[in-house]
């Protein structure tokens, strides 16, 4: 499979204020993402994830190093649109990221903004918004949608224009458990039926359990990268990070302090359940 | 107390009126404020009357919704009304004590403003109410094209536009927001002198104030993500495109400025 994202010893300083020094972020990080991967980004605050998002698409551009999108240099400034047509972003803010009062004129800003023609702008809209099961809604104001559905026309806007891959960072977290629920499976569906990249920044382990592939930032560097059951099932490196396994697994850790020796990767209630089951029936 | 204000908002239907194109319905608030001002008779009032009446009617908007739209500017009715009744000279004095007059051309002269004012708003509530806030600066910026030329910043100002009114109601519900958190802590808005009131506003503004510059910094860079790069290059989804209602409604309009030039001719 090929790369969509590729980041090749990173490093990035936030500029100081007048004399005083800068904040370091990273120093040599690397990292690549496979096209068609789900992909999530979890770390405590202040780790750089966003921080790191914020390069996949020209945000930021790198002090040191390079990042690729698509073959691209995010630092080639002449190639500025097509790199952020490839990677599409979602921010945590529903409210400032919506620019229109209606939500099909909102998802027609990006196509609109490409130059697309007026025609082909109609469709992807369409297509768009039927993605994101909010095409009934195409007609009303953005500010009278629930925090769930904003944030599924914010990724409808990002998708109709047709990226390979989009970053969300921490698109749920000012959303109530039915939003979180709604987006989460619009990206999931968009992941597998549309075979587009996602890269995950979040808080929420649950959220990151459904992902293919967890990479764990702390302090500037990758700390831990692997399947869901592989990260997670090292309960105590995630304590000393400061972050949580999904309760599943916290658990499990927490019977086998008290003797038992459970598995240390159900990610979810059914999994934890059966093993459990088995454990005591036994 | 902020929930009343419907200023510039619209409302989404599929009238005759709302599918006009927005440069029509434009051209057709400037060509009624005109025939406003020519009218100057009971019976040129009531044509321009009829014309609104009528305009209203087709679009379905609630009529409740102008009212209630007028709501903040009775004051400046009430005191346009006033200034007109106590300031116009006339031969028919009705009543006259220490140094007031109230002549009947007064009276007449009162009503008509008031009247003239009325209709006039409810004209502009019609067309922001039947027109969405990004295809009336779609119109706009297509009306003011021409002045591109002379370098005019056209595509940013009617951006900047846009993005005002998307954010009227977000705002509107921040404000709300911070008004409660502040009560909650014990500030007081509606007691003390009007110094003491004004004062009370500060702790609603200064956050206000930060949060509308954070929203605008976040805007800005989604917007940037979605490959905004300003007018050149851009396309739109809706394009504009005059169609038969809005050549009957330019046709209307004519019909209404002529019946206006004639009445007033003949002298009705």
């Amino acid at each position: 499979m090929s790369t969509t994202i590729s980041v090749e010893h990173l490093s990035y300083t936030y500029p100081g204020v007048s004399d005083a020094p800068g904040v370091p972020v990273f120093e040599d990080l690397n990292l690549t993402v496979e096209e068609g991967s789900f992909v999530a980004v979890l770390g405590s605050n202040g780790c750089g994830k966003s921080t790191l998002a914020k390069h996949f698409n020209s945000i930021l551009l790198p002090c040191g190093g390079k990042v690729y999108v698509g073959g691209m240099n995010t630092a080639d400034a002449e190639r500025l649109i097509a790199i952020r047509k490839t990677v599409g972003m979602v921010f945590q803010n529903p409210d400032n990221q919506i620019v229109a009062n209606v939500v099909e004129e909102d998802v027609a800003f990006g196509p609109e903004n490409l130059g697309v023609a007026a025609p082909v702008i109609r469709q992807r809209v369409d297509a768009a918004l039927k993605q994101v099961g909010m095409y009934e809604y195409r007609n009303h104001a953005p500010h009278l949608l629930s925090g769930g559905q904003k944030q599924r026309v914010a990724i409808a806007g990002v998708i109709a224009m047709e990226p390979k891959c989009i970053v969300l960072d921490e698109p749920t977290a000012m959303l109530d458990p039915k939003g979180r629920r709604e987006v989460m499976d619009t990206v999931l569906r968009l992941n597998k039926e549309k075979g587009i990249t996602v890269v995950l920044i979040t808080h929420h382990m649950n959220e990151a359990a459904l992902a293919q592939r967890v990479v764990v930032l702390d302090k500037g560097q990758i700390a831990l990268d692997g399947t869901p059951k592989q990260v997670f099932s090292q309960v105590d490196k995630l304590h000393e990070m400061g972050l949580a396994a999904p309760e599943t697994v916290e658990l499990c850790h927490d019977l086998n302090t008290q003797g038992f020796s459970l598995p240390l990767d159900s990610l979810d209630i059914e999994e934890c359940a059966q093993v459990l089951y088995d454990v005591l029936k036994a | 107390m902020l929930k009343d204000i419907t200023l510039g908002q619209y409302f989404p239907g599929n009238s005759v009126v709302h599918r006009l194109d927005p440069r029509t319905k434009l051209i057709a608030l400037i060509v009624y404020i005109v025939a406003l001002f020519t009218a100057g008779s009971w019976l040129t009032y009531a044509i321009a009357f009829g014309f609104l009446a009528v305009s209203i009617a087709v679009s379905q908007i609630p009529l409740k919704a102008i009212v209630r739209g007028m709501k903040p500017l009775v004051f400046v009715l009430i005191f346009t009304g006033i200034l007109n009744l106590f300031f116009t000279g006339g031969e028919r004095v009705l009543v006259s004590f220490w140094r007031i007059t109230i002549t009947l051309e007064g009276i007449t002269r009162a009503i008509f403003m008031v009247v003239r004012i009325l209709m006039l708003i409810s004209a502009t509530f019609l067309l922001t109410y039947t027109t969405s806030p990004i295809s009336l600066t779609d119109g706009l910026e297509s009306l003011l094209s021409p002045l591109k030329k002379l370098r005019m910043p056209v595509h940013e100002l009617s951006m900047m536009m846009c993005i005002a009114l998307r954010f009227i109601p977000t705002l509107i519900e921040e404000t709300d927001k911070i008004i409660s958190a502040q009560k909650a802590r014990g500030a007081d808005f509606e007691s003390g002198s009007l110094m003491k009131r004004v004062k009370a506003l500060v702790p609603i503004l200064v956050p206000l104030f930060i949060s509308a510059f954070r929203r605008a910094d976040e805007l800005a860079t989604a917007m940037e993500c979605r490959c905004y790069h300003g007018g050149d290059g851009r396309t739109k989804m809706k394009l504009l495109r005059l169609k038969r209602p809005d050549y009957c409604a330019f046709l209307l309009l004519t019909a209404l400025l002529c019946v206006q030039a004639i009445v007033s001719s003949v002298g009705l």
